[in-house]
């Protein structure tokens, strides 16, 4: 159960921006402070509210990429990593517009379905992510968790991306799975692999989930994350690979690959 | 047709309403009986109001409508939402 969701009622509170970093040519990490944060869950959202001064407003979810209180306790800072879309009515202001000491219209910690808490009573069970695109967010603040909290859990991440100009956090992927304490990431490019990778392009397969999972008989948590159209492909697959439906836990953007 | 969402997006507006999450909570549709957790539903949000349907049989589980100063709830796909309550 998410201890930070039963705190009562939600309401709308006004953070401010703390720091802004770009993480790749189209998706920015936004660090709000939050006074007051209760803290949350790896794998939690919040709703973030634009505001127009004719009074016209718009809403949408943000997942939250940093691990609960960035590892300390009592922090109320939290990063939101933003992806652009081009035809987006939040998401240019977002990663374009807003500067540091701006103010941020945000409620939150939202969800209690999909979330990893090392805490939890399957904290044990290997952990296969899968994300598209920027569905990695929500999945990076459970590797960050894991890693904040000292859990040796075995995660695995297959990580779908069109070319390696769109990955969010590779250094940090890297630096954390040399680390070799049982993060394992397996990247899948969709149009252009790295030069000289000699990897082919394709999109994820029954044969790379096989490959880059985990068999059924571990039992595994799963967490997919990313565009409509492929979290139902990659449920499909480790469906049909044997895995236990129930043990399946997806988060999908919609048709855009990202909330506007 | 995929433009929809996850019900994951409905816990902010939910949570707006209720004392604890609900997209956690377990639903059984009226119309064929299967369950779910209201965050593995099919959301339509571009309808006034945000629509949860069920991933099984498509009927309508859930609509909530947003106004100024009120919510306008209406469940009438679900015939039992089971919360868990924490410490009881």
């Amino acid at each position: 159960m998410a201890r930070a969701a039963v705190l009562g009622r939600l309401t709308w509170q006004v953070g401010t921006v703390a720091a802004l970093r770009d993480e790749s040519a189209t998706a920015r990490t936004i660090t709000v402070d939050v006074p007051g944060w209760p803290g949350h869950l790896a794998g939690q959202h919040v709703d973030v509210r634009l505001t127009a001064p004719d009074g016209y407003s718009a809403e949408r979810s943000y997942s939250i990429a940093s691990a609960p209180q960035n590892g300390q306790a009592g922090s109320q800072k939290l990063d939101l990593t933003v992806q652009r879309l081009a035809d987006g009515e939040v998401s240019p202001y977002l990663t374009q517009t807003l500067e540091v000491g701006y103010p941020l219209e945000l409620r939150g910690p939202i969800g209690g379905w999909f979330v990893w808490d090392p805490a939890g009573p399957r904290a044990a069970a290997p952990v296969l992510l899968v994300a598209g695109g920027s569905g990695v967010v929500p999945l990076m603040a459970m590797i960050r968790e894991r890693a904040a909290a000292g859990s040796r859990t075995p995660f695995r991440l297959i990580y779908s991306v069109r070319d390696p100009g769109a990955v969010l956090y590779g250094d940090e992927l890297a630096q954390r799975e040399q680390a070799g304490d049982g993060l394992e990431v397996r990247y899948v490019y969709t149009r252009t692999a790295p030069p000289g990778s000699g990897q082919p392009t394709g999109r994820i397969s029954a044969a790379l989930i096989a490959a880059a999972g985990w068999p059924p008989e571990s039992s595994p948590a799963m967490f997919a994350c990313g565009p409509t159209g492929f979290v139902e492909a990659a449920a499909d697959l480790l469906v049909r690979g044997g895995q236990n439906p129930g043990a399946i836990k997806t988060e999908r953007f919609g048709p855009s690959g990202g909330q506007s | 047709m995929s433009d929809y969402m996850d019900g994951n997006m409905l816990g902010g507006a939910l949570a707006e309403l209720f004392s604890m999450d609900v997209t956690s909570a377990t639903v059984t549709c009226v119309s064929c009986g299967a369950s779910w957790a209201i965050a593995q539903t099919r959301v339509y949000p571009h309808a006034p109001g945000m629509v949860a349907r069920c991933p099984a049989c498509d009927a309508v589980l859930l609509r909530l409508v947003r106004g100024p100063d009120r919510a306008w709830l209406d469940l009438r796909g679900i015939n039992c939402l089971q919360l868990a309550v924490p410490g009881s």
